[in-house]
């Protein structure tokens, strides 16, 4: 008699192998698929990594910033923003858990948090962006593309280009559109020429240059004066900053994943809290109370949690490793 | 989710009362997680650094298994795979494991050969 029942059932697509609901399994489906992608990003910047082994910038002298401190900190900004995703991981989970419980504003309590732990995370993140594209020492860019920074010889700080720059009157005025004959236009003059950084570079002996190679010991490589003097040479361009192109931290593929991949992931992170206000606003008005379970709460907590485990990745491996 | 909620993380050795404790707990092992490696990676330790595991610095090899097991807790206790049954979770776990290992493999067993081709290849690239 039990075996019929369950026979029936299974014909009639009545057998739940899984033993979650539709929703929940698409929602895991999309997750698992999402995560193949990242997957691929993460897997091409290891590519990309490993075939630029020696050269690869070196991460805690890149985000070395906390906003409205002077200083070098390598990585603590970094850090609190992963502390922020975990942190609102948590109250997502506890909103949850009250939605589970059909406690209604405990859920709105835990999902606004959820929704503010969200907004500064997008808002460090775009803080380091900005902080990436302006960049801050400046550095010089060779014929074949490598870049070269420089050192104070006596501290074995970096020498920003204003440090020893010199400035020379001339009459290099920005090219615009407006003006040339077939309306193209040029990249934004940076703060110093070339002949600036040389002339001053010259001047200067206690500059010295960085090259990309990384050393045995993990450091990038350090000329002596002589060897700076002749490197110099091969200059041909002024970087500041970063763009798509050419950024001043080295490896030219370094700032095209960072912004690709931590951009995949703030765009995650971003659709994530506009989800998390539409459940927010949803919860306020009664509709999971109405419909007797808050399971959509539980759906966008799964999806909130997955960006904060790509992030976890993320971290791991464009500012640990 | 599963009407039961499974309370013990470690393998049984920690127990907590409830599924609000239990999280609080979980994230106070994930802190503690970061605090560790962010501490490495600011006092990058010598002993770490200069000996290497299959090519890759003992340090890292820290890193990606401190990364695995925050992952871990993240998918077993935020996103209650722990309360889910077996059949779900290895459909969601193993398949991308599987297809993300391969991928790994693949392109970073190729991309050190590329970096040999560059380095003793004719070809000048630093000029």
């Amino acid at each position: 008699m039990d075996t019929t029942v369950t026979e029936e059932n299974v014909w009639g697509g009545g057998n739940r192998p899984l033993g979650a609901s539709y929703g929940k399994l698409m929602m895991w489906f999309f997750i698992v698929s999402d995560a193949l992608t990242f997957s691929g990003f993460l897997a091409s910047y290891g590519f990309s990594r490993f075939k630029f082994i020696e050269t690869w910038p070196i991460a805690d002298e890149v985000f070395t910033h906390v906003p409205f401190f002077h200083g070098n900190y390598p990585m603590y900004y970094v850090a609190f923003m992963t502390f922020i995703l975990i942190m609102s991981s948590v109250t997502m989970v506890l909103a949850v858990d009250a939605g589970h419980n059909m406690k209604k504003n405990k859920a709105i309590i835990y999902m606004f948090l959820t929704i503010i732990g969200g907004a500064i995370f997008v808002g460090s993140q775009a803080w380091e962006w900005a902080t990436f594209i302006k960049g801050d020492y400046g550095a010089l860019e060779t014929q074949g593309g490598r870049i070269l920074q420089f050192v104070k010889a006596d501290t074995g700080e970096r020498a920003a280009l204003a440090d020893f720059a010199q400035y020379l009157p001339g009459e290099r005025a920005q090219h615009d559109k407006n003006v040339g004959v077939w309306f193209e236009g040029e990249a934004p003059l940076t703060s110093f020429s070339l002949e600036e950084v040389k002339a001053g570079f010259m001047a200067d002996p206690n500059i010295l240059i960085r090259t990309e190679t990384i050393t045995e010991a993990g450091e990038k490589t350090l000329l002596t004066r002589e060897e700076s003097l002749s490197k110099i040479q091969d200059a041909r361009l002024v970087v500041e900053g970063a763009n798509l192109i050419r950024n001043e931290y080295g490896s030219r593929l370094f700032a095209d994943f960072f912004f690709f991949i931590t951009g995949f992931h703030g765009f995650h992170v971003f659709s994530g809290v506009v989800i998390n206000v539409i459940i927010f606003f949803n919860i306020i008005l009664g509709t999971y109370e109405r419909r007797g379970h808050y399971e959509m709460v539980e759906k966008v907590g799964l999806y909130w949690h997955f960006v904060d485990l790509v992030w976890v990745f993320v971290f791991t491996f464009f500012y640990l490793v | 989710m599963a009407h039961e909620h499974k309370l013990e993380i470690f393998r049984g050795l920690l127990k907590f009362k409830s599924n609000t404790q239990k999280i609080w707990g979980v994230l106070i092992f994930l802190t503690i997680v970061t605090a560790v490696e962010v501490g490495l990676g600011i006092t990058k330790p010598e002993i770490l650094t200069t000996k290497t595991l299959i090519g890759m610095k003992l340090l890292n090899w820290i890193f990606i298994v401190l990364t695995l097991v925050k992952a871990y807790y993240i998918a077993w206790d935020f996103m209650h795979l722990r309360d889910e049954k077996s059949s779900l979770r290895r459909t969601i776990v193993w398949t991308p494991i599987f297809l993300v290992s391969y991928l790994i493999f693949i392109l970073l067993f190729e991309a050190d050969y590329i970096y040999n081709v560059y380095k003793d290849g004719f070809v000048a690239w630093n000029f």
